[in-house]
């Protein structure tokens, strides 16, 4: 293993959160997706109601470590996401960020706070202003919250374009101009402009492909180093997180069902739902396997299963399944698990 | 001796458009044997999408196929009325899209759907024909398939949906599937179960398959044959484990490079630099010179589509034959 990862990973033991959510849920009215609306324009029933995308997660992030967040689309990942970087109020619980709540800042501090975190999405095409060039893309929040002088603004655009990877001989032209890999670029050329310490990474490479997603996935371990950055790295791909996360985090259903160093949770998962989840993932190494799937649907989180929500798909199901919410436990030292089975052993 | 499900030879397919013709499928050739799954994998614009519509006769204008065959069970595609062609498509063949939507009409409920598709190519009564419907439900893992069929497609979930279109692919048990990126959009667990369909597909009737994807994790499992495509050609093809393991192409090796895998965690992953290129007006010569770590002045030159070794070709003049031969 390189030497990179050891070093920020160790001293992550200690290291005071960066961030941390207590206790936080976050409920939606759910809106209809297209094959619903066409159908209730065609006078076809169908009911609107309230979606728990996240309930009561606690999860602390330290200084310098790379956090993985997987689970299966609409368990809120980006929810959580989105509470985390502070863009999305919670409905209950708090955002500690730096130590802060982020609800009693405001005026510079808060500015302050919010700048140190930003956040990376899957689709840079749609979070880059289109009639923007790409130099006042990256330099327009450094001159508005003045961490760069117009006089010094040019040089320091070409530094977060270099950063990034990109040509900084392509900063006048705009975004359609440039491929899904060199968008991503500028994303990340203008989130590095506010000078963060931690980033949260949505699905931030999987609109690429592969070839492509691997010189951004280079890149954003290169600035680990560089900049000393924590992430949280939010993807369905289970291959890019265990390349690239020291813990990961397991969520169902909008909750957490496990949590542990990503070494561990690989090789020995505890909790029923990450052994299957694992168990599933297409490896470029196990040829001509034969696959099981799962059993079962992922349930709504409209109408969420009772007690443990991973019941009705669990082969080790129990009668208290039903009835009561497993917490989310420690089950060795910096590792938790929400299962009912590790009351047994 | 029985020709193959499927064998496409030096197909042509190129969209004659304002801006200059886009050559999408350039010269692309493999062989689909009875109850054998072959992967098509490559980038985006690599060419597979329109590999597919061509061999279902699904190509639109300003698009055309200009050159090379496509024999089904030895017949050759292009003797075929298209009343002909229409009675082979959803019934010898058949095409799995990324979208499930592309299948299933929002506004019918699943058995009018599948009812329809059946009673299309096969002379059965209604009861019968819902009869079938419901057993093909069943094959593919959705549950209480009776009540199922009166459903309308909002009422299922994305990886259920994907589910009652492979369903109806399956109506009439045909020959040949193509599959184009069918798991994309769904989570693992869900993926897990479509392929475990698509195994039991192949080993029960004999279907062919061809399971285009960016995947190669997915194609390690599932395929037997694997055909990479880059810039509208196929780069290299050849038994799935021969390929993965020790590839002739450089950029097949690039490309597996680029896949996080657990051996390396945290090391830098193998990059191929640049990106692909626009098929628009592709100047000739090797595609792939501009990101080679091999290129030379030959490689300027079209290198041919040779077969390197017993059932491998590649589309390179300067193949990995060392490091085939070491592994
Ligand atoms: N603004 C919103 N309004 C209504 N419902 C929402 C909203 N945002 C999210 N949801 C719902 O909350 C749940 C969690 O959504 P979220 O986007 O966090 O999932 P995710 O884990 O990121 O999924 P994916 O992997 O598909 O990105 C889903 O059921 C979703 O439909
Ligand atoms: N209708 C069309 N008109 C012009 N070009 C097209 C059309 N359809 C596809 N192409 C081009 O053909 C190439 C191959 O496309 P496609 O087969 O969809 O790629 P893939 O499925 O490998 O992502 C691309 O360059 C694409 O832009
Ligand atoms: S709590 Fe019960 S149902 Fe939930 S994962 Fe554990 S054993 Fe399975
Ligand atoms: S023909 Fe030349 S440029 Fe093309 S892949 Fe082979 S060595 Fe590289
Ligand atoms: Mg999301
Ligand atoms: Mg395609």
């Amino acid at each position: 293993m390189s030497e990179t990862l050891e070093a920020p990973a160790m001293r992550t033991t200690e290291a005071p959160p960066i961030v941390e959510a207590r206790g936080v849920s976050r409920r939606f009215a759910k809106t209809l997706d297209f094959a619903a609306k066409l159908a209730r324009r065609l006078g076809v029933k169908v009911r609107e109601e309230v979606v728990h995308a996240v309930d009561g997660v606690d999860l602390a992030i330290r200084r310098g470590e790379v956090v993985g967040l997987v689970g299966e689309s609409g368990c809120g990942k980006s929810t959580l996401g989105r509470m985390i970087a502070g863009i999305l109020p919670p409905s209950d619980g708090v955002i500690l960020s730096h130590g802060r709540d982020l609800r009693s800042l405001d005026g510079p501090e808060a500015r302050r706070v919010k700048l140190a975190t930003q956040m990376i999405f899957q689709d840079p095409y749609a979070s880059l202003n289109p009639r923007l060039k790409v130099e006042e893309i990256v330099g327009e929040a450094p001159l508005v919250h003045g961490l760069a002088r117009r006089s010094e603004l040019a040089a320091y655009v070409d530094e977060q374009l270099r950063r990034a990877g990109l040509d900084p001989a392509l900063k006048k032209r705009y975004p359609h101009q440039f491929s899904g890999g060199q968008r991503q670029r500028i994303g990340i050329a203008r989130a590095l402009a506010v000078q963060p310490d931690f980033l949260v990474c949505d699905e931030a490479v999987a609109a690429l492909d592969v070839s492509i997603q691997a010189q951004i996935l280079n890149l954003f371990m290169k600035l680990r180093k560089e900049l000393d950055l924590t992430y949280l790295f939010i993807s369905h791909d289970l291959g890019v997180v265990e390349h690239l996360s020291d813990r990961v985090v397991i969520m169902y259903l909008g909750r957490v069902v496990e949590e542990a160093p990503a070494e561990e949770v690989f090789r020995s998962p505890n909790h029923p739902y990450t052994q299957a989840l694992l168990a599933e993932v297409p490896r470029i190494d196990a040829r001509k396997r034969s696959f099981a799937g799962v059993q079962g649907e992922i349930p709504s989180p409209l109408n969420p299963p009772s007690g443990c929500h991973f019941h009705p798909r669990c082969p080790h199901a129990m009668e208290r399944c039903k009835l009561e919410r497993p917490a989310l436990k420690a089950i060795a030292p910096g590792r938790r698990s929400a299962c009912h089975l590790n009351d047994l052993a | 001796m029985t020709p193959p499900t499927l064998e496409v030879r030096n197909l042509r397919t190129h969209f004659f458009t304002r801006a200059g013709v886009v050559k999408a499928v350039d010269d692309v050739s493999f062989t689909v044997e009875r109850g054998k799954v072959l992967g098509l994998v490559g980038e985006s614009g690599s060419g597979k999408t329109v590999t597919g519509f061509s061999i279902l006769g699904l190509v639109d204008p300003p698009g055309r196929i200009t050159g090379g065959q496509i024999l089904f069970k030895g017949t050759d595609l292009a003797t075929l009325s298209e009343a002909q062609m229409r009675d082979l498509r959803g019934n010898r063949i058949a095409m799995i899209f990324q979208d499930p939507m592309m299948t299933l009409n929002p506004v019918l409920r699943i058995d009018t759907q599948m009812i329809e598709t059946v009673l299309a190519h096969a002379r059965v009564s209604r009861a019968e024909a819902r009869q079938r419907a419901r057993d093909a439900l069943g094959q593919v893992g959705i549950p209480s398939p009776e009540e199922r069929l009166a459903a309308y497609p909002h009422q299922f979930s994305g990886g259920m949906r994907q589910r009652v279109a492979i369903a109806i692919a399956l109506l009439h048990k045909p020959d040949l599937i193509i599959a184009d990126e069918p798991t994309t959009a769904l989570d693992v667990t869900i993926q897990g179960q479509i392929l475990a369909e698509a195994q039991k597909l192949c080993t029960q009737y004999g279907t062919a398959l061809i399971w285009i994807t960016h995947d190669l994790s997915v194609v390690a499992g599932l395929a037997d044959d694997i055909a990479v495509m880059y810039a509208g050609k196929v780069a290299e093809s050849g038994p799935v484990s021969e390929v993965l393991d020790a590839p002739l192409h450089p950029y097949t090796r690039g490309l597996i490079g680029s896949v996080p895998s657990r051996n390396h965690r945290g090391a830098p992953l193998s990059q191929i630099p640049g990106m692909t290129p626009s098929l628009l007006n592709l100047p000739p010569g090797c595609a792939f010179r501009a990101r080679c770590p091999r290129a030379e002045a030959r490689c300027a030159e079209p290198p041919p589509f040779a077969e390197y070794l017993p059932g491998r070709h590649a589309r390179c003049i300067h193949p990995h034959l060392a490091e085939v031969a070491a592994a």
